[in-house]
């Protein structure tokens, strides 16, 4: 069995100190640690923004995709080679603006894969934009007056879609992070993840204090059930979205690869020219 | 090779007539029968009703275009009449609904034969089966018995249950009859087929072709979204896939098709997309990733009618620069272009091959022509064919020390660095679509900039070299009035109108382009010198083929363009009438 260190490669993050991300990478390493894995049994999709840059910072097989594309790639990837473990990773911009399509149908589809969203309303690495996660009112370079927008509902949107694996984590709370990410990969079907990753430099609003005094944990709800679909979608809705904790799941939805009752072998190990006989058999239909 | 028969063939009616079902039936019998066919099935984009038609060209020897000529009309509705009006000879007949009333020897020359079809099809046992009674009367003008079409119908009905199939069979007797006892029925030896002496072969359309070049290639996943006209290839292989262990996704948009064909194809499996202009115009962010990450990725744009929406259902030629130059960026890729459902079936094969020994994206273009009319070809010759996954590296790699990646992009002599897969112990490696460093972490720096674009364009320069045959060539001139050049679907009535100016003692030649990038400069160039003339001929209006031809050679102002974008095929009158008047 792996250490979590040995997911992590020799490059320096270009993250700014205090950013949330740099608690993603960790509780990432550490869960794929705990359902252990090796390195080369783990592929990290990434899209573009300063998170995209996680697939770069750990010791796995990882692809920096293009912008909002991560869960495609990590889905054709997942066809090709059922026997691998792929997250994908990337930002509220990724994933509810240019790849919301893509979040929404890879939500549908249930491949099994664990979507983890590092979520801080902002867009960083093109230095402080509104994200469809900023919250009304947040000025920024291009929402000087406000955002007027109505944010995306993250939680919502996955419940709604018929996600199968639900969470959200919080930076600042790594054992809980690790906890989620674990389950999620363990889960078999697709895990939608969200996490308040902070940015220090961008957002002057969502700080590390402003989501401790406002998140509230799953756990300490009495009566809260993770099985129960609509109780999720009344108990986001009811905190704003400002949970913690597994939200929702259902173990009971095949997976996509099992639901086309796919063969074991990976698509990549059958790479071969086709027999004469099934070719021939083929070709009478066109007598 | 002398001309024993040539006919033309055409049933037109509106939709849910069963105008597609008698085509196919009938083009199905006709190529058991031997006859080389082209079968070009006319739609609108309505989504019901409507007119439709289904032509079916007929001879002894290959044919790849429409005659612009009709021999044997079955009208069952007067839109088939007025649309053919032009097609018509005083030897032409039109086998006509009784109900259209039309009258015999109708202003347009041909000779109407009024067929009550209906009431013959209701005696038959259903009014549906008008089109099988219209068959069976053009079959027998043709002298076909019903025993010829009988294997044809075995295989369309046997599915539907007996008594469907006994009903198709008595309404086909039911027309044949009716002809046999027509006291004006028209002399027979118009129509006298000669079924030329062939071994069996295969009709079918392009994207048949292409479907079947990737199931031989060992393509096991496709990533899709529908369009016309490339939906065929997606829809032949839901069919196949399965049971040959591989999969369809259906995705939610083009650019997750293609993104998703890049994921499957990084993760080892042979994978692909198809699509037409708008599909292929999302695809241009994908296509670079694919080039910037040099990873395989196969993509077959069938073109249609553009820009936008365009016209979905009607030919054009009009992505040729868009395959090449689409792309932001300096993107290494591969274009082909088919000119034949034989070479389109072997090119898809080709293509697979390319993208992973080059590590890079190739686009396989076809056109609506190409794509959706039916043609005859040989069995394809799988025992010729080899898979070539290119360097791909696998077992037996140096252990890796902690951290430290596989170099995945390192420079190489011809620019292809070793490939492993995600799951390869001792090859873990990064990809990004940022500029990067041999182990694949993100790198600015000019020398490295100028190393790793160096190396994924150095891989190109063999491509010409070693790509099977970049041109189609038809010149038995060493010295030629007139050099004419195509692309796709053109083929066929570009060698219809090389061959009838030969037989006026002109000496033509003729080429078509079968790789379009890399460009094959040096060898097209020496044939443009050996011509007073070049004729280059392509559906679009910007001259798209020509203006790349002198992107990379001289001109001289040996090279005049004839383009045609009103939707409608090059017919070979209109080759002829051109090249007329380039050698005047």
């Amino acid at each position: 069995m792996s250490s979590a260190a040995e997911f992590r490669n020799s490059i320096k993050q270009n993250w700014c100190p205090g950013c949330g991300h740099y608690a993603v990478q960790n509780a990432i390493q550490q869960a794929v640690a705990a359902v252990g894995l090796q390195p080369e049994e783990l592929a990290v999709i990434s899209g573009i923004g300063c998170s995209g840059r996680i697939s770069g910072y750990l010791y796995a097989y990882g692809f920096h995709a293009t912008h909002g594309r991560a869960l495609p790639l990590a889905q054709g990837l997942k066809m090709a080679n059922r026997n691998l473990t792929v997250l994908a990773c990337g930002g509220d911009g990724d994933g509810f603006a240019i790849g919301m399509g893509h979040t929404i149908h890879a939500i549908r589809r249930n491949m099994d894969i664990t979507y983890i969203v590092m979520d801080n309303h902002v867009y960083g690495l093109t230095k402080g934009q509104t994200s469809p996660r900023s919250d009304i009112g947040f000025r920024t370079k291009t929402t000087p007056q406000g955002a007027v927008e109505t944010p995306v509902a993250a939680l919502e949107t996955a419940l709604a879609t018929g996600a199968g694996f639900v969470a959200q984590g919080f930076s600042l709370n790594l054992k809980e992070l690790t906890a989620l990410i674990e389950q999620g990969i363990r889960h078999k079907g697709f895990s939608f993840i969200n996490v308040f990753s902070p940015c220090v430099t961008f957002n002057p609003f969502n700080t590390y204090d402003w989501y401790k005094q406002h998140l509230t944990p799953l756990a300490s709800l009495s009566d809260y059930r993770t099985d129960d679909r609509a109780l999720a979608m009344q108990t986001v809705i009811s905190h704003s979205g400002l949970v913690t904790g597994l939200v929702y799941r259902d173990n009971t939805k095949p997976d996509y690869q099992t639901a086309i009752e796919l063969a074991p072998k990976p698509l990549a190990h059958s790479v071969e020219k086709a027999s004469e006989e099934c070719f021939a058999k083929l070709l009478e239909e066109f007598r | 090779m002398q001309e024993t028969c040539n006919f033309s063939w055409s049933i037109g009616g509106q939709q849910g007539e069963g105008i597609e079902s008698a085509g196919e039936i009938f083009s199905s019998a006709l190529n058991r029968l031997g006859f080389f066919l082209y079968c070009h099935r006319h739609f609108s984009s309505r989504i019901k009703g409507g007119h439709t038609s289904y032509s079916i060209r007929l001879a002894s020897r290959p044919v790849r275009t429409s005659s612009g000529r009709l021999d044997i009309l079955i009208a069952l509705d007067q839109e088939s009449v007025d649309l053919a009006r032009d097609m018509f000879t005083t030897n032409s007949i039109i086998l006509a609904d009784t109900k259209l009333a039309l009258q015999p020897n109708a202003d347009c020359g041909a000779t109407v034969i009024p067929v009550p079809c209906s009431e013959i099809a209701e005696k038959c046992g259903s009014p549906f089966l008008k089109n099988l009674v219209m068959l069976g009367a053009s079959a027998a003008l043709f002298g076909i018995s019903a025993g010829q079409v009988h294997p044809a119908l075995d295989t369309v009905f046997s599915k539907k249950g007996e008594q469907i199939l006994m009903q198709n069979k008595s309404a086909l007797q039911a027309g044949i009859d009716f002809i046999e006892n027509h006291s004006a029925c028209p002399k027979r030896e118009k129509f006298i087929l000669i079924p030329p002496d062939t071994s069996p072969q295969l009709l079918m359309m392009g994207n048949e072709a292409i479907a079947l070049g990737a199931i031989a290639a060992g393509a096991r996943f496709m990533a899709a979204y529908p369009i016309t006209p490339a939906s065929d290839i997606m829809e032949y292989l839901i069919k196949k896939f399965p049971q040959l262990g591989g999969a369809v996704i259906q995705t939610e948009d083009e650019i997750a098709a293609c993104t998703m064909a890049i994921g499957a194809n990084y993760g080892g499996a042979r994978a692909f997309t198809a699509t037409s202009g708008p599909g292929f115009s999302l695809m241009a962010e994908a296509i670079g990733l694919s080039g910037m990450t040099e990873t395989p990725l196969v993509v077959i744009d069938c073109q249609r009618g553009g820009p936008s929406t365009g016209l979905p259902t009607k030919q054009e030629q009009s992505d040729i620069v868009a395959a090449i130059f689409n792309t932001h960026g300096d993107t290494p890729k591969i274009v082909m272009c088919p000119g034949t459902a034989e070479e389109a079936f072997y090119d898809t094969f080709e293509a697979f091959n390319l993208a992973e020994e080059y590590q890079c994206p190739v686009i396989l273009l076809s056109d609506l022509q190409l794509s959706l009319c039916k043609q005859t070809l040989p069995y394809p010759r799988l025992n010729d064919l080899a898979v070539r996954r290119g360097k791909l590296a696998g077992s037996e790699l140096p252990a890796l020390g902690p951290a430290e990646y596989f170099k995945r992009f390192a420079a190489t002599v011809d620019g292809i660095s070793p490939r492993t897969l995600p799951g390869t112990r001792n090859g873990i490696h990064l990809v990004t679509g940022l500029e990067h460093d041999a182990a694949g972490k993100p790198a600015e720096a000019p020398d490295i900039r100028r190393m790793q674009t160096d190396k994924r364009h150095r891989k190109l320069d063999t491509v010409i070299d070693r790509f099977p045959a970049p041109l189609y060539i038809q010149a038995a001139h060493p010295e030629a009035d007139l050099l004419i050049v195509g692309v796709s679907a053109t083929r066929g009535a570009i060698e219809e109108a090389v061959e009838l100016l030969g037989k006026e003692g002109y000496k033509i030649n003729h080429i078509h382009f079968r790789l379009l990038h890399p460009f094959p400069a040096k060898a097209f160039q020496a044939y443009v010198q050996s011509a007073q003339k070049t004729l280059v001929v392509e559906h679009n209006r910007t001259g798209q083929l020509l203006q790349l031809i002198r992107m990379h050679i001289a001109d001289e102002n040996r090279l005049t363009g004839l383009t045609k974008y009103d939707g409608e095929f090059f017919s070979v009158a209109e080759i002829l009438s051109k090249c007329r008047e380039v050698l005047a």
